[in-house]
């Protein structure tokens, strides 16, 4: 017999046990979305679920994300609860109309009289040079909508339980992966469980400072965390989980405990969901900061292509490390964090064996 | 069409795809590639049939498109590179290139995307009363997207000077198009919509031609847009350097087939049956392949770009 506390998996294959265990137990579930069949499995996310349920309930899609979109709402407000697959974020934004305006709407328009049981599963494309169209971070445009609810999870074992969660809601769920988390392996149990779509998670407690992170920033929060441990900064790391609704409760009651506030977000800083939570903390918990909080994202101009631009681009480990110690004002011998934060895999790859491009 | 020169220009985008190929593993390209290998019939017949000062418009397989209007190879090679002396100084790489000098007006990966902007150009054409004439090559997956519609239907409504080149190569990705379109000519549907239309096969360069200038003659007097079908087929793996037969999602043999109506050798044999045809082949070979290790080694000697540069391309 497994023993399921010893179970490390990918969260790749997490997502894809969770798809068959939600195909199993609910003959109403069906999966759509280009490529789903294909040999490649989106990322091995959907590998074998066509073979192990046939044709009639995970399909392959003709490119017309709009279309499918609208299709399958008026699938899931006639019986059916769709799971819909984009290989990367960007190519949902062809589908914003149907999202937005109907998918995050059609219960509430009619005054509650119809649910929209319909999970988007959408990927942040990090990987090498996507560029500018393939490896957007685009929570807060989703979170900014009444009615969507979007989920960001960052380890397995929630990835797994959060889309097994949001399959069984009855409302819109957006189930924002990211390219880097795919191939960590982390412990997840075999057997059907749910993670709330709610709820932050502390990852590592602290009494210092709160880093709420957000998706693959937890990944590089962590190690900033730990790094800085080291020179006893204590950092209390929020995985954030969710991005609409935020877990704000959590996230408010750590803050009054270490009374600053970083926020670590995968997308651009103008109007990114870091500034949401700074600027939800500030109405309520104004008085719990003792320093001006930080956001920690990209900058403002699209992702470019060439590894030697993107060096630049995204915010590590070290990154975060250096501006905690600076911002908490707190001297911390710069060469030899940068040592102990030393990256051997280039920047444009997740770990050692990933081949590119994506 | 001056048969030899389109000949060159095939076997040069061929040369320039195995190249790129080759050296793929070498992971100093650092960008998805979707290589033209197989495919390089429709972009050199549509775009002898072209003006320098016309505009092509592109999608994420652009490398042929790009080369067969004019772009520039070592721009081009240098981009794939992430250099600053690239076609967009790093910016783009493989899936979004731009060479206005030569009329090659933009290819970016997000499908179906372009479309609609070749329409815009032929429609700014059409006021500003230029003689210029617009194409736009997409895949038979593209053929999908509902924008793709939206942009045919308001180029008939205004008769606009614009060539829908569709490279209907069987596949998106591993998606055969059986799995994703009814049984009906994709150029069927174009028809209804109001475009004159051409099939042709696109593995053979001067059908492509023949076509195409029949089409852009058309467009010049105005007689409202047209669309050509090419049929065609893609040897290498959607995306990246190799064969990729083995997955299976290729029926056993097609390839093969394909392989047999070779567009580059088909256009060689011809040339061959020619008096001096061998020796034109091996010249251009030779020539060739000059040029490609030139702009490689243009492009790998290139600066490597600044990204506080990167700013400044965002507002004008
Ligand atoms: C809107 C959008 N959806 C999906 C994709 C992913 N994608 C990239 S190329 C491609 C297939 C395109 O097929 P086709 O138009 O036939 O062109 P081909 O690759 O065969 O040349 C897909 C689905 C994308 N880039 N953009
Ligand atoms: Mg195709």
């Amino acid at each position: 017999m497994r023993d399921d506390k010893k179970r490390h998996i990918t969260q790749a294959d997490a997502i894809r046990e969770a798809l068959a265990q939600a195909l199993q137990e609910d003959e109403r579930v069906i999966v759509v979305g280009e490529g789903v069949p294909d040999p490649k499995g989106v990322f091995g996310t959907t590998a074998g679920l066509q073979q192990q349920f046939g044709p009639s309930r995970v399909f392959d899609s003709p490119l017309s994300e709009n279309g499918m979109t609208g299709i399958c709402i008026g699938a899931a407000i006639s019986g059916m609860r769709p799971v819909m697959v984009h290989q990367r974020i960007d190519f949902a934004l062809l589908a914003m109309d149907q999202i937005v305006n109907n998918a995050a709407k059609w219960r509430y328009m009619f005054a509650g009289q119809v649910n929209v049981p319909l999970v988007i599963m959408v990927i942040v494309g990090r990987g090498w040079g996507p560029g500018p169209q393939h490896a957007q971070s685009l929570q807060a445009f989703f979170g900014h909508i009444p009615g969507l609810k979007v989920v960001m999870p960052t380890s397995g074992y929630d990835a797994k339980g959060m889309l097994l969660a949001a399959i069984r809601d009855d409302n819109p769920v957006i189930f924002i992966q990211h390219r880097w988390l795919h191939g960590i392996e982390d412990l997840v149990p075999e057997p059907p469980y749910t993670v709330p779509l709610d709820r932050a998670a502390i990852c590592r407690s602290g009494k210092d400072a709160t880093l709420v992170a957000f998706s693959y920033m937890v990944v590089e929060a962590l190690l900033a965390a730990e790094a800085l441990s080291q020179y006893g900064i204590d950092i209390e790391v929020i995985d954030a989980r969710s991005v609409r609704p935020l877990d704000m409760p959590t996230i408010i009651e750590s803050v009054r405990r270490t009374g600053t506030l970083v926020v670590a977000d995968t997308a651009w800083k103008t109007g990114g969901i870091a500034g949401e939570v700074i600027a939800a903390v500030a109405e309520t918990a104004f008085d719990a900061l003792r320093r001006p909080p930080v956001r920690i994202a990209l900058p403002d101009y699209p992702v470019p292509t060439s590894p030697y631009l993107v060096k630049d681009y995204y915010p590590d480990a070290l990154y975060l490390a250096r501006h905690i110690a600076a911002h908490l004002g707190r001297e911390v011998p710069d060469a030899e964090l940068a040592e102990r934060l030393f990256r051997s895999t280039p920047c444009d790859v997740p770990q050692k064996d990933f081949r590119g491009p994506f | 069409m001056n048969f030899e020169k389109a000949f060159g220009s095939m076997l040069r985008v061929r040369r320039v795809e195995e190249a790129i190929a080759d050296r793929y593993a070498e992971q100093q390209m650092r960008c998805p590639v979707h290589l033209s290998i197989g495919q390089e019939a429709v972009a050199v017949g549509v775009c002898a049939a072209l003006r320098k000062e016309d505009g092509v418009f592109s999608n994420h397989r652009a490398h042929a498109h790009y080369l067969a209007k004019g772009g520039d190879l070592k721009a081009m090679l240098a981009e794939i590179y992430g250099r600053e002396n690239g076609c967009c100084r790093g910016v783009g790489g493989s899936m979004h290139m731009v060479d206005l000098a030569a009329g090659f007006l933009g290819a970016v990966p997000i499908v179906g995307a372009t479309v609609p902007l070749a329409v815009g150009a032929a429609w700014a054409a059409k006021l500003r009363g230029e003689n210029r004439v617009i194409a736009v090559f997409f895949g038979d997956g593209t053929f999908e997207e509902g924008v793709v519609h939206e942009s045919i239907n308001f180029a008939a409504l205004h008769r606009l000077p614009i060539l829908f080149v569709c490279e209907n190569n069987l596949y998106a990705c591993y998606s055969r198009i059986d799995d994703r379109q009814p049984d009906r000519p994709i150029h069927g549907v174009a028809a209804a919509q109001g475009c004159r239309t051409f099939t042709a096969d696109g593995n053979d360069v001067q059908a492509v031609f023949d076509v195409s200038r029949e089409a852009v003659a058309g467009l010049r007097s105005g007689q409202g847009p047209a669309f050509i079908e090419c049929a065609t087929y893609r040897w290498r793996e959607h995306c990246g350097p190799n064969l990729d037969d083995n997955l299976g999602y290729r029926p056993q043999g097609e390839l093969a087939r394909w392989e047999s109506v070779c567009p580059v050798e088909r256009a060689a044999a011809f040339l061959r049956a020619m008096p001096d045809g061998a020796a034109l082949i091996e010249s251009a070979e030779k020539q060739i392949a000059a040029e490609i290790a030139d702009a490689f080694a243009f492009a790998l000697e290139g600066p490597l770009p600044n990204s506080a540069d990167l700013p400044g391309y965002l507002y004008a």
